[in-house]
């Protein structure tokens, strides 16, 4: 088993490798010319070749991309294109923002899903699992900034219970911070929770379908314990995948609901990057959430080895 | 003709040797259930019906051109602000933040955010299948290759790759189909594959291998058909997908540029309008939203009604 | 009998209700009782409605199946109406139940002991200490290896066999009075079956408990069973004693039954017609065949199947290859229609050395050696009609188009017995031996000397699967193409082959006229499989059980590995 999960991180390094690859192709080699963009249509051939060689744009890409994953390795992110400052300062606060609100909304729609899914899958065709599972493919099929603006129609406009951005000026409390974090937080957790409760039910409707539940309710095993111990015991691994999986999805969620919200993370940064076409910052940010999302999607993939019991007990 | 009826004729058939007069061989499985759509099924169908017909006729419908100021109301009195108008009998749902129909807007909108889908998926499908099944049956170096490659635009969040395509090469309409159908196409590689691979082990591609029939009837005859049901309905699904994607982009204004109306640009548009309450603004922003969400539940709820009936195995690999 | 019936069925309705669909009957009011200590059999084909009568003593039936009127009353109390929580202790205590397939019905995350003792345990019937304690006991008696610490492991850590009888430990726990075995040995191969039958039968003696026994195998049923419920459409056809059903059935539908019983296997039972089609070049023949998956660098394969593999296949003839699972007869025939090239060795057709992978075959020689499979849903393409299916290998072999394929489409439908209107059908709407007809008939479509049979009757019912033997048979007589026939089923092989390969862990161990190879001298192995084959008459499996007991070991210590 232990063999398989190192050749999975094994795996996943190459991958954030191959991303950073890809960033870099796709955002230095294959355009063409940073320089250009950065001055425009009416720079003048010098001012043009002295650009370049400033940004070192005249040496071979693969000098470039060894020069830029050198700097990336030891934590010299660069400098951003636009105004010229430091990156790691731009992304300094920022990245906690991010961090505070997808550590909140984990905290908040693991449990709930797990507990619903969990709750839709021992009832099945009950009423709540009717209305678990059609509000939840309701939800999965709307874009996220549909259930951003009716919230911050209901709950902001109409009720005027919360505000309707989420600037943080950075020396709110932690409750303050929450009360201006209301709306963006409602809407990712209504939005990754929906996933995650669809998951988590197929998930444990499937271990629940399986001969060896019949043949513990043929047994006689009240309906308790073949939840608790013979179908959750077998659908763990399945959940934290699920989970794991989710978390990975927040990674897009908080780049539509930060910018709908202005809240000042990474992604509201990221995107405004792309809108200034700042090539450093794009590439800064988009290794750290592709990073981020391998680093995920790994965890869900080593959580099901080792939740498989054949694995974990070789013959 | 029901499936029971005609198992019964299939059993009554066989009693050509004299032997066989009763005690037939008793039918396999339950009669397989047909195709019913349930009720949210059929308004589904007819939501997408609907806006099929808006996407292709939506133009010439439209009260107004998408890009056309509304200045004057129908006595010919000039507005003070024409923007953010409440729905009356000249705008039936308001006008935008530079005072456009958005009635018209949506009807305009619902062609390019359709079409702009619909083509990427295309696309998706095109590339996916094409090489997803040349993957399946060709093995070995190709599909290692192939797969890996997948593996790699798999490991980006789909926006992300999208930010950063845009980063580099700015925003266009072309370049939006190429993106979302190049991204999708690693999805649908994927399914492709399984199916492929599904299939070309099983018996029936073995006895034409065996048979000695050519790779390309193999494919044409044995697989394609097999797999087109259910990249049929996992086609809804990865439309839905699409246009989430490009709404995404839209709203988070790195999609579709204005002028032209699309859905999701105008809900970011219009957002300012939220705040002048529901007649006073925010529907403008809602009724582009509204739109889209309707377009994409409606297939959603009908690939879920098919594949209810069809069985689990490919709904299972689409999650 | 005067004592009260443990376990009784009274008018017992049960019902399909497909959604928005009116109700299909599965059962249709059967009735019959179970007396302590008798062993009652269901028997009956697929779509008996057997097994869903069998789980109706446990107030149970499958999903989407509902019961619809009469009762199942187990000791004295209907479990059809019964609340649930009394109906889950009575589950516990008095009625255990055994399925086909231990793999499946084990839960692979939690340890096998803890698997047999928990329903005694909850129910409070044994101290966790007691029921450990039991289960050991069970285990020894259940002969299993290393009673102390087999429940100490994981299902995926035992054998196929032993987790068998591992279930039907965690059936007798509780000292239950009424055990459901439903078709316990099918899905184990015939030496191995033998020795779990042994031990359920020793069991129920011990224990002293009622059993309903599900199967569709009468030889089974004659070892076990004190009284026969034969069933067809969820109808009772007849019952009675074993004895008398066994050796005097009076219902029409049983004589049938047991008129598609293979008689065990023996020698002189063979056609021998080989003689007059005779001639000096084999149609078909295997010289010195290794084979297997996987390359290893320096060409070798690295999972070797067959070893040393050489037999021939006269014209004419039918060459039956038996042997228990993973033996590689199979893989055999796979080699024989070069859809896996050999590694070394040459397979000949009339004479000529065919090329090992059939892309390198021409196209007449592809021809002339055809394949039917044993799964007739999988073979054939479920988007294609039957007269596409059959169609195909005329164009393709014989370059037939348009009236004249489809004339010679409707000729092949009359020869395997199957109307003609089947030809704008697809599989779908085809029953399974319909389906393995369909099979047969494009084999015979493309003309050719040779058809290998894999398997082809494995997954039918007995009388289904003797009228395809017939059919076969008669073709045979009528065309005269040889067959190589594949089956794990002796009885089958033995009755319709005329030549006989035995294989054992990828070698050939005996070859020869079935009648020299059924008899003495025999092979210790051919020997081994023949005993174990059970036959269909009371008592055979406590005289044979010492003999074939001393078979197996000697075997196992011999050099076959």
């Amino acid at each position: 088993m232990w063999q398989l999960v190192i050749r999975r991180i094994g795996i996943g390094i190459v991958l954030i490798w191959v991303v950073s690859v890809l960033i870099f192709a796709l955002t230095q080699v294959l355009p063409g010319d940073a320089a250009q963009i950065r001055l425009g249509q009416q720079a003048t051939p010098e001012s043009l070749a002295a650009l370049r060689k400033e940004m070192g744009l005249d040496r071979p890409a693969i000098v470039q991309y060894f020069d830029w994953v050198g700097r990336l390795a030891t934590g010299d992110l660069g400098i951003s294109a636009a105004g010229g400052a430091t990156i790691q300062s731009l992304i300094g606060n920022r990245i906690n923002n991010t961090l505070f609100m997808t550590v909140v909304v984990s905290v908040i729609s693991i449990p709930i899903s797990v507990l619903l899914g969990l709750l839709a899958a021992m009832y099945p065709g009950r009423l709540l699992d009717r209305i678990v599972t059609s509000a939840t493919l309701g939800l999965i099929a709307v874009p996220d900034f549909f259930v951003a603006i009716l919230l911050i129609l209901f709950l902001a406009v109409q009720l005027n219970l919360v505000p309707a951005v989420s600037y943080l000026s950075g020396s709110e409390g932690f409750w303050k911070s929450l009360q201006v974090l209301t709306l963006p937080i409602a809407t990712l957790v209504i939005v990754i929770s929906a996933q995650m409760i669809r998951m988590t039910r197929a998930g444990v409707l499937n271990v629940m379908s399986s001969p060896y539940i019949e043949m513990a309710i043929l047994k006689g095993i009240p309906r308790r314990r073949i939840i608790l111990r013979h179908a959750l015991f077998n659908a763990i691994g399945p959940i934290v995948n699920v989970i794991a999986l989710n978390l990975a999805y927040l990674v897009s969620g908080v780049v539509v609901v930060e910018t709908i919200f202005s809240y000042p993370g990474l992604a509201k940064l990221m995107v405004d990057g792309v809108q200034t076409r700042d090539i450093p910052l794009v590439q800064a940010c988009g290794m750290i959430f592709c990073s981020t999302y391998v680093i995920l999607i790994l965890i869900a993939d080593i959580a099901s080895i080792v939740s498989n019991p054949r694995l974990r007990h070789p013959k | 003709m029901t499936d029971t009826q005609m198992s019964t004729t299939a059993q009554a058939a066989t009693n050509t040797d004299d032997e066989k007069t009763i005690y037939d061989e008793l039918p396999d499985a339950p009669p397989r259930a047909g195709l019913r759509l349930s009720w949210t099924g059929k308004i589904s169908v007819l939501i997408v019906a609907v806006w099929i017909v808006i996407a292709f006729a939506g133009p010439y419908i439209a009260p107004f051109n998408e890009a056309e100021f509304i200045e004057e109301d129908l006595q010919g009195d000039f507005y003070d602000d024409p923007s953010f108008l409440s729905p009356n009998a000249q705008v039936y749902l308001g006008t935008d933040y530079l005072g456009r129909d958005v009635l018209s807007r949506v009807l305009w909108g619902a062609r390019t955010t359709i079409g702009i889908s619909f083509v990427a998926t295309l696309l998706a499908y095109f590339v996916g299948i094409t090489l997803g099944i040349a993957a399946a049956v060709a093995g070995g170096w190709t599909d290692t290759i192939l797969s890996r490659l997948d593996d790699a635009i798999l490991s980006f969040p789909n926006i992300m790759l999208g930010l950063i395509i845009i980063a580099a090469f700015g925003s266009s309409i072309p370049l939006l189909i190429v993106l979302a159908g190049l991204v999708y196409a690693a999805s649908v590689y994927r399914i492709a594959r399984a199916l492929g691979q599904d299939i070309m082990v099983s018996d029936f591609v073995e006895a034409a291998r065996a048979r000695g029939e050519g790779l390309w009837w193999i494919i044409t005859r044995e697989v394609l058909p097999n797999a087109a049901m259910p990249l049929a309905t996992d086609f809804g699904l990865r439309l839905v997908f699409v246009i989430l994607f490009i709404s995404s982009l839209s709203f988070l204004g790195l999609g579709v540029q204005p002028p032209i109306s699309d859905w999701g640009s105008m809900v970011r548009e219009n957002l300012q309008g939220l705040g002048n309450g529901f007649w006073g603004g925010a529907i403008a922003s809602l009724a582009p939203a509204f739109a889209i969400a309707s377009l994409t539940i409606a297939i959603n709820l009908i690939v879920d009604d098919i594949t209810a009936h069809a069985g689990g195995s490919l709904a299972k690999k689409m999650v | 009998m005067s004592e009260q019936p443990i376990f009784q069925c009274k008018d017992l309705k049960i019902e399909a209700r497909p959604i928005g669909k009116d109700p299909i009957p599965i059962v249709k009011g059967v009735t019959f009782d179970i007396y302590p200590g008798q062993v009652v059999a269901l028997i009956g084909e697929s779509g008996s409605g057997k097994t869903t009568i069998s789980l109706s003593s446990l107030g149970y039936t499958k999903p989407g199946l509902y019961f619809s009127g009469g009762q199942a009353v187990l000791l004295g109390k209907d479990m059809v109406t019964l609340p649930p929580e009394q109906q889950r202790q009575q589950r516990g205590e008095h009625v255990a139940y055994l399925a086909q397939s231990a793999a499946a019905t084990f839960n692979p995350a939690l340890k096998i002991n803890e698997q047999v003792t928990e329903s005694a345990v909850l129910t409070g019937s044994l101290t966790q200490a007691e029921a450990d304690k039991r289960a050991r006991e069970l285990y020894e008696a259940l002969e299993l290896p290393d009673p102390d610490r087999i429940g100490g492991r994981y299902p995926h850590q035992v054998s196929g066999g032993q987790l068998q009888r591992l279930m039907a430990a965690m059936a007798l726990v509780e000292k239950p009075s009424l055990l459901v075995l439903d078709e316990p040995t099918t899905a184990l191969d015939v030496t191995t079956q033998i020795e779990v039958l042994k031990a359920f039968k020793k069991v129920i003696e011990e224990e002293d408990s009622a059993a309903i026994y599900v199967t569709h195998d009468l030889a089974v049923v004659a070892q076990i069973a004190d009284h026969i419920v034969v069933l067809y459409g969820g109808e009772i056809m007849e019952q009675g004693p074993t004895d008398q059903i066994v050796s005097n059935p009076t219902h029409a539908y049983t004589k049938r039954l047991m008129a598609a019983v293979r008689p065990p296997p023996a020698a002189g039972q063979g056609e021998g017609t080989g003689g007059e089609h005779r001639r000096d070049v084999p149609a078909l023949e295997v010289k010195n065949v290794d084979a297997g998956y996987g390359r290893k660098a320096d060409g070798s394969v690295a999972i070797r199947i067959l070893k040393d593999v050489s037999l021939s296949v006269e014209r004419g003839h039918v060459v039956g290859i038996i042997g228990e699972s993973g033996c590689g007869k199979s893989t055999l025939a796979r080699v024989m229609a070069g859809i896996l090239p050999a590694a070394s060795g040459d397979v000949v057709l009339d004479g000529q050395t065919l090329k090992p992978d059939l892309r390198n075959r021409s196209r007449d020689e592809l021809r002339r050696v055809q394949f039917v499979f044993q799964m007739a849903d999988t073979a054939l393409n479920p988007r294609q009609t039957i007269g596409d299916i059959i169609g195909r290998p005329l164009t393709f072999y014989h370059g037939l188009t348009g009236r004249k394929r489809r004339e010679r489409v409707l000729e092949i439908l009359r020869l395997v017995e199957l109307p003609l209107e089947f030809e704008g059908r697809v599989p779908a709407e085809l029953s399974g031996g319909q389906k393995q007809r369909v099979g047969l008939a494009r084999a015979l479509a493309a003309d050719p000397e040779v058809i290998i049979c894999d398997e082809v009757t494995s997954a039918l019912d007995t009388i289904v699967a003797a009228n395809i033997i017939k059919l076969l048979r008669r073709l045979r007589d009528q065309l005269g193409v040889s067959y190589v026939f594949i089956s794990h089923d002796l009885s089958t092989v033995a009755s319709f082959a005329d030549e006989l390969a035995v294989l054992y862990n990828g070698r050939l161990v005996d070859f020869g006229p079935v009648d020299e190879v059924l008899s003495p001298p025999w092979h210790q192995y051919t020997e081994l499989l023949v005993k174990s084959v059970p036959e269909m008459r009371v008592g055979w499996l406590d005289e044979i059980a010492e003999e074939q007991q001393k078979l197996a070991t000697n075997f196992k210590a011999g050099e076959y590995a």
